[in-house]
């Protein structure tokens, strides 16, 4: 495990290299050195440092944190098919951020910030309430938030939708801002600010991993197990909105990351959560920084923007992973369900 | 609960279901009524029913028979065509969160229309006749390519359980990205119209749209008869299932290939209305009870939404008709939040 942990960041450091090389101006080793330390010429150290570096980190940084808002949202509603924007952050987002530029005129994106942040705090408010009614009411547990969540998404949506019909000049700027972009330098200065958000969340995420593999048996398991379960569903939703609501207020709404990154490593680290959460948000960033370097260099000079990148060749890709780990699977004998590991995971710790 | 026998065929018909059909068939249908009296020239639903039994002027018959009848039928079928698809994939799937747009074909048939949308130019008649016919053909091209694609992988893949899905998670984003690119690549006219078709409207379509979705809807229905006692043996999951002697895969496959017929009949000619197929599988189930999605009345609880939609988009900023699509979520969801909210207390 420790291996592919190191395996992991080797690999998110060398294309974090790869991106501050890459682009339209070719720099030589030398003078991206000396940009660092202030001896390059001042083009060099302004693509450099005021643009390679910032929009490397906005990748790194956004890409994990959506990766692993998306591994909590998969386990705590113990559904492969969640993604981070399930439970009401993305599109309290959206509609956050179209209010601010059909009502309020902002136009930039550090206007959009805190709408942004405050949209997905509001609409996860609004998932956990109707959801934790409808869990009390019936049964169903992680089926009525997922269902729930669902729901307010549409609902909001519809909002969203409405308002973009109706009004052109939103639309405009909207359409930008929805696709998800690292370029800028705008979604940095944003960085600068939720940072403490992101990390709080990260670390909530980290603590809840164990009760989290507690919680992939089932609530009533989890329960008997000494876990609080309600408890640890408000931490879970109070990460997925620090994540999540920071990483869209930076990069705006950028899709397939957090539904995807686990799914990528969760058949390495067996399920167990204390690895995939680390794990995911490796591949997270990997995910984002390849598709940013690849929007750089398919149509230079122009450029485009990652979340296209990210689901026209990301797509195919993670189709090529879905087919292959079928074969591996079908020639092998039928593996254990995630239950029956879970459940040997926590019998034996 | 009652077992209804015909010959070797038998059916078990639970009462509630059946009420709760009978009653979505009701409210769909009085909703189409007065859908049909609303617009610049209204008319009072009983008067509606009287033209429609041939009772009207030459005038009312005209605009009520000719030019507003093919809209509301054609929100009953497009509305019949999701619920139903939703319910076969949630139950295949066995995951709430299940539904046809997942599959990727949605999203295919949406980067056909766009493409020709935004590059087919703006002026001329050409370009008016590229609109009318192309828009639906590429949406249809388009949603074939994606669904070539899923299936071709499909062979391969496991189609059981969420499997499918992942796939078309995959192809989702491929054809997504392109429309995104589409999108932000247009000019804002463009980016504008495209956005009315991905919200999905029924805004003057009419005779060729409601027979082509009719046909469509109708022979998936026919296809469907055979294998829909085999949906409720696949919701026990495929070991079960294989143990009571179905053979799953093919099975699942045959259902997964009616549901995106239906599907993608249903986006070509409106576009891709979002939350139907989700919500109305989880209306009928959770209303009739069941702990399956009932095939017949997610379809009629499918057609009620798009038509209480549509009625609800026509009439709620008037002068300005909304397209269909950005009203079923609202209307859906609520109703969604409430069920959830309000159901039975567990295990009572």
């Amino acid at each position: 495990m420790l291996v592919v942990g190191v395996l992991a960041l080797a690999a998110v450091l060398a294309v974090a290299t790869l991106s501050i090389f890459v682009g339209t101006r070719q720099f030589d080793p030398a003078t991206v050195f000396g940009a660092f330390t202030g001896t390059a010429g001042e083009e060099a150290h302004a693509i450099i440092l005021g643009q390679r570096v910032p929009r490397t980190i906005l990748g790194i940084v956004g890409g994990a944190a959506l990766a692993v808002g998306g591994a909590l949202v998969q386990a705590h509603t113990r559904n492969p098919l969640a993604d981070p924007g399930l439970l009401g952050v993305t599109a309290g987002s959206a509609l956050a951020v179209v209010l601010a530029i059909s009502l309020l005129g902002v136009t930039t994106p550090a206007g959009y910030l805190w709408f942004a942040f405050a949209g997905a705090l509001v609409g996860t408010v609004l998932v956990a309430v109707f959801g934790s009614v409808a869990t009390r009411r019936r049964d169903a547990g992680p089926a009525s938030l997922v269902l729930a969540g669902a729901a307010v998404s549409a609902l909001l949506g519809a909002v969203t939708g409405v308002m973009l019909l109706l009004d052109t000049a939103t639309l405009d700027v909207y359409r930008f801002w929805t696709v998800g972009s690292l370029a800028g330098g705008r979604g940095f200065e944003a960085l600068g600010v939720v940072w403490p958000f992101l990390v709080l969340g990260l670390l909530l995420a980290l603590v809840q991993a164990p009760a989290l593999n507690a919680l992939a048996l089932g609530d009533d398991i989890a329960q008997s197990l000494g876990r609080n379960v309600a408890g640890t569903r408000m931490l879970g939703l109070a990460a997925i909105v620090l994540l999540v609501g920071g990483a869209v207020a930076c990069i705006g709404s950028l899709g397939f990351v957090g539904l995807v990154a686990p799914h990528l490593v969760r058949r390495l680290c067996r399920d167990d959560q204390r690895a995939l959460v680390p794990l995911a948000a490796a591949a997270g960033a990997l995910l984002v920084l390849v598709a940013d370097i690849l929007g750089r260099v398919a149509v230079a000079p122009n450029e485009i923007p990652v979340g296209i990148t990210l689901g026209v060749l990301g797509g195919p890709a993670f189709l090529v992973l879905v087919v292959r780990s079928a074969r591996r699977r079908s020639s092998r004998r039928r593996p254990a369900t995630p239950q029956a590991t879970a459940a040997r995971r926590v019998v034996s710790s | 609960m009652s077992v209804l026998r015909l010959g070797p065929v038998s059916a078990i018909v639970r009462p509630r279901t059946a009420i709760v059909t009978a009653a979505a068939i009701l409210v769909a249908v009085g909703l189409a009524v007065v859908s049909l009296g609303i617009g610049d020239f209204s008319l009072t639903p009983p008067r509606v029913l009287q033209v429609l039994f041939g009772g009207g002027t030459a005038r009312e018959e005209l605009i009520v028979n000719t030019l507003r009848l093919p809209r509301a039928a054609l929100a009953l079928v497009i509305g019949a065509a999701l619920g139903i698809s939703g319910a076969i994939v949630q139950t295949t799937a066995r995951n709430a969160l299940a539904s046809p747009d997942l599959l990727g074909i949605t999203s295919g048939a949406s980067a056909g229309a766009v493409a020709v949308i935004v590059l087919g130019g703006t002026s001329g008649q050409a370009a008016g006749l590229l609109r009318s016919v192309g828009v639906p053909v590429a949406a249809v091209v388009g949603g074939l390519v994606a669904a070539t694609v899923v299936a071709l992988i499909l062979r391969v893949v496991d189609a059981n359980g969420v499997q499918p899905l992942l796939v078309g998670v995959g192809v989702s984003a491929f054809f997504g990205g392109l429309v995104s690119w589409m999108m932000i690549a247009a000019s804002i006219d463009d980016a504008a119209r495209v956005n009315v078709w991905l919200t999905g409207s029924l805004n003057n379509r009419s005779w060729p749209e409601l027979a082509a979705a009719g046909t469509v809807t109708i022979v998936g229905l026919a296809a469907l008869v055979p294998l829909a006692p085999r949906l409720a043996t696949l919701s026990l999951g495929p070991e079960t299932a294989r143990s009571l002697g179905l053979r799953p895969g093919p099975t699942v496959t045959g259902l997964l290939l009616i549901s995106v017929v239906m599907v993608s009949a249903a986006t070509a000619v409106a576009g891709p209305i979002a939350f139907v197929a989700l919500v109305a599988p989880h209306l009928a189930r959770m209303a009739s009870r069941s702990p399956t999605p009932p095939l017949l009345a997610s379809a009629t609880i499918g057609a009620l939404v798009v038509v209480g939609s549509d009625l609800v988009a026509r009439t709620v900023l008037t002068p300005i008709i909304l397209p269909v699509g950005a009203v079923t979520a609202a209307v859906g969801a609520p109703f969604l939040l409430w069920l959830l909210v309000r159901g039975r207390k567990a295990s009572a």
